[in-house]
């Protein structure tokens, strides 16, 4: 235990990431999204806006989205954490990721852990969704290349891959 | 039938390409490098110098005859590397998956400008063409001695080069030069940058003869992203590298007169940087990096805030003084032929100070290893500048700098990239480790440069019989490049800037791209100082189409507001007055698509508060054409607008990549539509408040137009010209002259956001 600033102490945290056990030194207000990048190595989620105002740090926590980047590691507890590294490959991809790249939609890319974590915890809970409901449920994460139509189009045919 | 000028020279050129390095070091008594450095011989075995003139610059077949392809431009996320691959496969006749496209590495790439101006095929994709077609042309003459065949009875197919009427007789690239490297110079126009033109003796393929340009293939760098797998400018980690963090003044012009260290001496290896205006911290872990921002004591010298308020800002420009005029091209006599109207149209718009506001903050990573040889990796669009203001920053020979562009989160022009890898370099140097500098939401969003806010006045003069005699177009505004647009010189940086550097705005604006033909015609633009004359986060420069949006939702409302007062379609009056073929081209292909319906505006068959409206807007952009239809729908009691749909006639000549093209449109036109519906920089008198997405808010994905139809109009004869920016010039003209068809109202300044368009409409 070392001593990191006057009024936290650092603490010793397990974390289930991608399904491997992981442990993490750490203060205990510190973010998840700074333990995924620079402890653990996950290169994914991205740093946004540290205000959960974008979702470009999005993970899964127990199957929810949560924004990593406000999400102290005193709050993840056992939970099971997701990233886009664990939510699929290219030889066992999830369909978002499919329909993502058959969409062709980036431009830049920065967003993408938000759109496709967020989507693909949505289409578990919802079966062939509207496109309004798809858009509800994406409401608020942020893509700043205008890639929206890539991205519901995706997400469309993401729905119709879950049946 | 290939001829050697120099005919003593055979020899050696045979004996290099049969018996290679060994063979020649044992048979004579001269080394490799003497027998290279006559330079005859088509192929060698040492990489020629990375200068503009040598093929080997651009392009280099690798022992499996696969080609790589050296680009001093980069993708900002649209796929240009694709057309690019296109484009040199093409000429070269290779497969195009055999073709890699390295960008931005100023180790292996000569600067063509980086991303800048659409001009990554229209000057980026020539210089490959040309280059391609010259690696061809001398490879099908090493093909020609091998094969002891005259060269115009060679053909190539897939990197093989044989007789066209045996193809028995062959050869490969990769056995005619695999591994090595083209000593082959080309004819360089002596200009580095967008301007770089080196052509070799090659003549390209006539555009009948393609058959990879214009397919619409696949980007292959989406899988990489979603799966993870690819690195961002973020994600660069090195041995032994600490994080930076950059702080700025509360006050827009204060600097920090006392620094109070030891408020964060509990966070490991925390330290802080301090130059003049300059102030960073590093620290060993990331998070402690970003605590010591916070808890850092800084005192800092009191300034006059330097900003009028916000709701003054027109008013400012206005009164302020002009630091520039600039007159283009006037026709006939607009003061005498405005005395004569029979009646005079006049408005004035306004558009306010735009963000890049970047999807995350800029980041950069700088290395200076003992020998003092510097690495920057840098997401910036343009990384041969940025290594040449790292230079200069760090007082530096250039040749000692790498910049390694990796592409970052979002850049839409000159944002905070340039600014980060400078301010990294600082830092590096100062505690002598790497460090890895990432700004802050709120330094990305208020701190970077600023799309210029404007003002531009225009009035036409009609004569008793309807007709227009007179045009008359002026803006005034922020300078377009009162910090230029790269880093590559200090006075530009904020890092620079902040370190004192004496400052040198510059100025430039722009004027209406059309074809409007009046008889009396006169545009113009008049530049303002700036608000503030250093390390202000209210500079100014280029965000996507530098001042188009501001300048054509100007020009484009204005020809809407006289077509109205004629009482004529605004369609109709358009190719009444635009004269060239391909404008006019543009136009009517967006009015068909559309089924545009011929009518004046405004409608005025709606009743209740949910009403809607089409418009049209139409303009040129350094050789493309682009109109627009736009259809909008809009409550009256919220003044909440819905973009709905938009039809969108693209004409950029030879088409590359439609598929490519259509997707770079239809996110253009998305972020256009943010820009006119939502974007404005917010400020106070200390500085901008607009420092998160909630304060500076974009389309929500919410509000996605139910479509954007690009009908792509292909003129294989024409050269390429952009793509990635002329679609959002017209944009915001189109939805203000939809808004008027449906309401008969009139909004001249942008955002349209709910509470400005519910007010109107009030």
């Amino acid at each position: 235990m070392r001593i990191s600033k006057e009024d936290a102490v650092s603490q010793k945290f397990s974390l289930n990431v991608n399904g491997k056990a992981h442990t993490v030194d750490a203060d205990p207000d510190m973010p998840l999204l700074y333990a995924l990048r620079n402890d653990i190595g996950l290169n994914n989620p991205h740093f946004g806006c540290g205000l959960a105002q974008c979702g470009a740090c999005t993970v899964h926590l127990d199957g929810q989205p949560i924004r990593s980047c406000v999400t102290p590691l005193s709050a993840v507890g056992t939970g099971k954490v997701v990233t886009l590294a664990g939510l699929g490959t290219p030889e066992k991809p999830h369909p978002v990721q499919v329909a993502y790249v058959e969409e062709q939609v980036p431009q830049c890319g920065y967003c993408i852990n938000g759109w496709i974590m967020t989507a693909a915890a949505f289409l578990e809970t919802k079966k062939k969704p509207s496109e309004d409901e798809i858009k509800q449920a994406l409401e608020g994460l942020k893509c700043r290349c205008g890639t929206h139509l890539s991205i519901l189009r995706a997400v469309k045919r993401a729905a119709t891959m879950m049946g | 039938m290939n001829t050697h000028n120099k005919p003593s020279n055979f020899s050696r050129r045979n004996l290099l390409k049969t018996g290679g390095a060994l063979v020649i070091s044992v048979g004579l008594p001269v080394s490799l490098d003497t027998v290279l450095a006559v330079r005859t011989a088509y192929a060698q075995g040492a990489k020629p110098p990375l200068v503009p003139n040598e093929l080997a610059s651009y392009i280099a077949v690798n022992t499996d005859g696969s080609v790589t392809a050296y680009f001093g431009k980069m993708d900002m996320g649209q796929g240009l590397f694709v057309a690019i691959g296109q484009i040199v496969a093409e000429e070269l006749d290779v497969p195009f998956k055999s073709v890699t496209v390295l960008m931005g590495d100023t180790a292996n790439s000569v600067n063509q400008g980086g991303a800048s101006g659409s001009t990554g095929i229209q000057l980026g994709g020539k210089q490959m063409r040309m280059a391609a077609a010259e690696a061809r042309r001398v490879l099908v003459e090493m093909a020609a001695e091998k094969l002891a065949l005259p060269a115009d009875q060679l053909t190539v197919t897939d990197g093989v080069v044989h007789a066209k009427s045996d193809t028995a007789k062959k050869i490969s690239y990769a056995d005619l030069i695999g591994g090595r490297y083209f000593n082959v110079q080309l004819d360089w126009n002596k200009q580095t940058g967008n301007t770089l033109y080196a052509p070799g003796k090659a003549q390209p393929k006539k555009p009948s003869e393609y058959k990879i340009v214009g397919q619409p293939i696949h980007r292959e760098d989406i899988a990489p992203k979603v799966y993870a797998i690819e690195d961002f400018v973020t994600d660069i980690k090195v041995p032994g590298m600490v994080h930076g963090r950059m702080i700025r003044p509360p006050v827009a012009g204060s600097v920090p007169v006392k620094i109070d260290e030891s408020s964060i001496s509990q966070f490991k290896g925390a330290k802080v940087v301090w130059d003049k205006g300059f102030l960073g911290v590093v620290a060993e872990h990331e998070w402690d990096a970003i605590q010591a921002v916070e808890k850092l004591k800084v005192e800092w010298s009191a300034v006059t805030p330097p900003f009028p308020e916000q709701s003054t800002l027109f008013d400012h420009i206005r009164k302020a003084p002009v630091r520039k005029r600039e007159v283009e091209k006037p026709v006939g006599n607009v003061e005498e032929a405005f005395k004569t109207a029979a009646k005079v149209v006049e408005a004035e718009y306004e558009w306010p100070f735009q963000s890049h506001a970047s999807m995350g903050p800029a980041c950069a990573l700088v290395e200076i290893k003992p020998d003092g040889n510097v690495t920057c990796w840098t997401g910036s669009q343009k990384s041969h500048f940025v290594r040449e203001g790292v230079a200069l920053t760090l007082g530096i020979p250039l040749d000692k700098v790498r910049a390694i562009w990796v592409p970052g989160p979002g850049s839409y022009g000159r944002n905070d990239a340039d600014d980060v890898a400078g301010d990294a370099a600082v830092l590096a140097k100062a505690v002598g480790k790497p460090v890895r500098l990432q700004y802050s939401r709120e330094q990305g969003t208020a701190w970077d440069p600023k799309g210029p806010a404007s003002i531009h006045k225009v009035r036409a003069a009609i004569d008793a019989s309807g007709q227009v005699i007179a045009y008359e177009f002026v803006s005034k505004a922020f300078s377009r490049v009162d910090v230029n647009t790269n880093g590559s010189q200090p006075h530009d940086t904020l890092t620079g800037q902040s370190l004192g550097v004496a400052l040198k705005s510059g100025d430039g604006f722009g004027v209406p791209a059309e074809s409007y033909a009046f008889a009396n015609k006169l545009t113009a633009w008049e530049t303002i100082p700036p608000l503030l004359d250093r390390t202000s986060p209210l500079r100014t420069s280029h965000l996507r189409d530098p001042v188009g949006p501001q300048i054509h939702f100007a020009s484009e409302s204005f020809m809407d507001e006289v077509a109205a007062t004629l009482n004529l379609d605004p369609i109709e009056f358009r190719l009444r007055h635009v004269k060239d073929p391909r404008d006019i081209a543009v136009i009517k292909a967006a009015a068909e698509k559309a089924g545009w319906q011929a009518r004046p505006s405004p409608r005025k068959d709606q009743t209740g508060n949910k009403v809607s409206g089409r418009g049209m807007a139409y303009s040129q952009r350094n050789g493309t054409r682009v109109a627009i239809v736009a259809e909008v729908d809009i409550d009256r009691r919220t003044g909440k607008i819905w973009a709905r749909k938009f039809t969108v006639a693209h004409d950029c000549g030879l088409v590359i990549n439609p598929d490519g093209l259509t997707k770079t449109v239809e996110g253009n036109i998305v972020q256009g539509v943010s820009r006119t519906l939502w974007e404005e920089v917010k400020f106070d008198r200390n500085g901008v408040t607009s420092i998160d997405w909630a304060t500076y808010p974009i389309l929500d994905i919410t509000e996605t137009p139910e479509s954007v139809d690009v009908v792509i109009i292909n003129r294989p004869t024409v050269d390429a010209s952009g793509g990635g920016e002329p679609s959002i010039r017209p944009l915001a003209a189109a939805i203000a002259n939809a808004i008027f068809d449906a309401t008969g109202v009139r909004i001249r300044r942008v955002p349209f956001s709910p509470d400005r368009v519910k007010a109107a409409l009030s």
